[in-house]
């Protein structure tokens, strides 16, 4: 069982490597095009990747990439080749620089940094300005009388806001805003990009922070207040280009830099609309914006569905979806097994030695194995990129890392304290103390391991679907892309059959650990 | 080679301090072959150590242990415990493992081709038989027959020395009255030294052929129970003599 699941591991980790000898584009490597996980990114990044193919230029996607610091953090280290960024984000949230105020000068100064330092490229601008587009509901807006941002200023003690981290943070976010108009909210809750649209419609926040272009914006009939003492810098989208693809495939730049200016604000915003309000498919709107700007043929490509919020039961949207469905149950259930056969192969050993270590020592290294757990995975998942890149070897050394702990934990701890009298005993009548550990130190554990693996893997199944976001693939995949368009019945279709394989891994080894468990031994000291 | 005419086991000036605690401050005991010595005293007087050095889970710090006139340091620890019987206050037998199987551990340890039919007779011996008994599992045993058990296992491979740590001393009175009578025969049919460490006077005077009352690591005195009796050494004897008598009173 574990043999060929690491050999495919095995092989799945060489792929990448394999193809990392040729150049990107040309008949040889693909072009890794990936986005960040909302509604406009997925967008832009598919229309990339359409307008490769149709230049002939085969393509890798890798959309969805955690937030900025995972996808620039993978471009960066040549995992990925190019992204669709926003200048401002370069600049305040990659350079670490002050707000600028003119879009042109923005622009200028991430692409002579970012060449400077990491070799990357800002294609020119795509022709729309992005800016943060601050909103509240209409009620609220007639009731309140707002109109512009200083309205809003006045009403702000009433006012309840959530705002992504991002914007919390950014120096041209809330301080900015509290600065330059004395905004003043009741309270301030973080929101994930994600989840604010539906928490400002459903009125548990009073005011968010959005992107100009966003599609929710009219999906909820929100009102998006005048910046009237003009405080938010518009910033502009391009294509973020790595160096390698820059060096390798002047066909793949030359392609995406059809697609520089050709992007205004109406379109985009009619465009993303139809991704976010309309619930069309993303492949089907990248490929009728790219045809009616003339940049590809003039046949309907990849028309073959309507909008993904069609009629019909949940059973029959999964139905619908088990094409894309099940291979990403499969991966799933690879990058769980895989990380979770690898750590019982070094878990169980570990345990063992910490427990004929003892003391102070051997409670300090399980203790060690535990912080690992305190690591948030996303961060976890992020400090990969510069080591393994993305994809699905950081993946499984992630997860292989957050099931060390539960397994460490259950075999020192089992191990130690099996029964002292039968251990006592064993020695005094003469056993070794190999033979003890295998005869009875080892038996009488056996259940506490178990369910010490089993922890780990109901914890990895759960864990698992962040590996999305660097790439990996997986039932996190649909929840991922789920969020970002606020379509409950797509990330649904990612966490019902994530919450399913965790039930089966679990009924499973519990089915294992019924198994291994010495008769005669009490239930209730293995159930411990 | 066992030196046959050497007693069975010897402590000579036997010292042992853990940390701060001295356990043993010079002990010296005889146990003559097939005889009883019993080491009682309150906890910390240091009789379980010595019980202890006997079969070297104790390492003294000074003096000597030979066991039928072996020095203990010239044996390999595993094989000088298999040579032994053992039976601890609870018993310590594997809780996933079969009575006859944990009857049988010692000789199976030492190889025996033959270690289900020495666990059979020993369990014939304290009166469990396996056909009925060896199929089970420690927990579906009473109190009183899992110590039987354990007293199999610390006979199975008949030896000639059983060290017995308190093992009647979680037993109900009138369990442990029918083990101790059950011990006392056959340790005499089978001719087995055995030191028994125990807090309960009476159970020393009824078992043992000697008692070696033990207090702060050192020997009080050393005598056959009716001359403890008449003639206690010390104050502190005839003081536990007191306390004894009126506890059972």
């Amino acid at each position: 069982m574990r043999r060929p699941l690491l050999l495919l591991a095995l092989g799945l980790a060489l792929l990448p490597i394999a193809a990392a000898g040729q150049p990107a584009g040309e008949g040889g490597r693909p072009v890794v095009v990936a986005s960040k996980p909302f509604g406009e990114s997925y967008l832009l990044a598919e229309m990339f990747a359409q307008l490769l193919e149709a230049r002939g230029i085969p393509v890798e996607r890798r959309p969805g990439l955690g937030a900025t610091e995972v996808a620039f953090g993978a471009l960066r280290s040549g995992a990925v080749d190019v992204y669709p960024e926003y200048t401002g984000t370069g600049l305040l949230a990659v350079l670490g620089e002050a707000p600028v105020n003119d879009p042109r000068e923005a622009y200028r100064r991430v692409a002579r940094e970012f060449e400077r330092r990491w070799g990357a490229h800002w294609l020119p601008p795509l022709g729309f300005e992005n800016t943060y587009a601050i909103a509240v509901r209409r009620e609220t807006a007639e009731r309140l009388g707002l109109r512009t941002l200083s309205d809003l200023a006045r009403a702000g003690p009433g006012l309840r806001a959530g705002f992504t981290p991002d914007f919390i943070g950014r120096d041209d976010g809330l301080p900015g805003l509290q600065r330059a108009y004395g905004f003043r909210p009741r309270e301030v809750r973080a929101l994930s990009q994600a989840v604010k649209y539906q928490a400002l419609a459903s009125g548990a926040v009073d005011v968010i922070d959005g992107y100009s272009t966003d599609g929710a914006i009219a999906r909820y009939g929100l009102v998006v207040l005048e910046d009237d003492r003009r405080f938010f810098p518009p910033y502009e989208a391009a294509a973020l280009v790595g160096s390698r693809l820059w060096r390798e495939s002047p066909a793949a730049v030359a392609a995406l830099t059809e697609l520089s200016g050709r992007l205004d604000e109406a379109r985009m915003r009619a465009l993303n609309r139809r991704v976010e309000v309309e619930g069309e498919e993303i492949p089907r709107v990248a490929a009728d914006a790219l045809r009616d700007l003339g940049l590809v043929g003039g046949e309907a490509a990849g028309a073959q569905g309507a909008g993904r919020g069609g009629a019909g039961s949940f059973p029959a949207y999964l139905w619908e979806r088990r094409a894309t469905l099940l291979p990403l149950a499969l991966r799933h259930l690879l990058l769980v097994g895989v990380s979770l056969a690898a750590a019982v192969a070094v878990a169980v050993p570990l345990g063992l030695a910490l427990e004929r270590v003892r003391g102070g020592a051997a409670e300090a290294a399980v203790r060690a194995v535990g912080l690992l757990q305190v690591v948030p995975s996303i961060a976890l998942l992020a400090f990969m990129i510069p080591l393994l890149g993305i994809g699905v070897v950081p993946a499984l050394v992630a997860l292989f890392l957050y099931s060390l702990y539960p397994i460490v934990r259950n075999t020192y701890t089992g191990v130690r304290d099996a029964s002292p009298e039968a251990t006592g005993a064993a020695l005094a009548l003469g056993m070794t103390p190999g033979q003890v550990l295998r005869y009875v130190r080892l038996p009488l554990a056996a259940p506490l391991i178990l369910a010490g693996v089993r922890t780990a893997a109901v914890m990895n199944v759960g864990t698992a679907t962040l590996a999305a976001f660097i790439g990996a693939g997986g039932l996190g995949d649909p929840i991922a892309a789920g969020l970002a368009l606020s379509d409950a019945r797509m990330i649904l279709s990612g966490a019902v059959p994530a919450a399913l394989l965790a039930l089966a891994v679990d009924g499973v080894l519990g089915g294992v650990e019924r198994w291994v468990r010495p008769r005669g031994y009490e239930a209730g000291r293995a159930e411990s | 080679m066992a030196d046959l005419s050497a007693p069975a086991l010897e402590a000579v000036e036997v010292r042992k301090r853990f940390g701060a605690v001295e356990a043993l401050r010079g002990v010296s005991l005889r146990v003559e072959r097939g005889e009883c010595v019993a080491l009682v005293g309150e906890s910390g007087s240091g009789k379980s150590t010595l019980l202890r050095c006997f079969n070297r889970l104790v390492e003294p710090d000074g003096g000597t242990v030979r066991v039928e006139g072996e020095d203990v340091r010239t044996l390999v620890p595993v094989a000088l415990r298999r040579r032994m019987g053992y039976v601890p206050q609870d018993g310590g037998l594997l809780p996933h493992w079969t009575v006859l199987r944990n009857a049988g551990m010692v000789p199976w340890l030492r190889g025996d081709r033959d270690s289900a039919a020495r666990a059979g007779e020993a369990l014939a011996l304290v009166g469990l038989p396996a056909e009925r008994f060896g199929g089970r599992y420690p927990r579906e045993l009473s109190g009183g027959q899992r110590q039987r058990a354990a007293i199999a296992r610390a006979l199975a491979s008949r030896p000639s020395l059983v060290l017995l740590d308190e093992p009647f001393g979680a037993l109900d009175a009138i369990t442990r009255t029918e083990l101790q009578d059950a011990y006392g025969t056959l340790r005499r049919e089978l001719g087995i030294a055995t030191v028994l460490v125990t807090h309960d006077l009476h159970e020393a005077v009824l078992l043992a052929d000697r008692v070696a009352v033990l207090r702060r690591g050192r020997v009080e005195q050393v005598a056959p129970p009716a001359e403890l009796l008449a003639e206690p050494a010390t104050a502190y004897v005839r003081e536990l003599l007191r306390r004894a008598r009126v506890e059972t009173a």
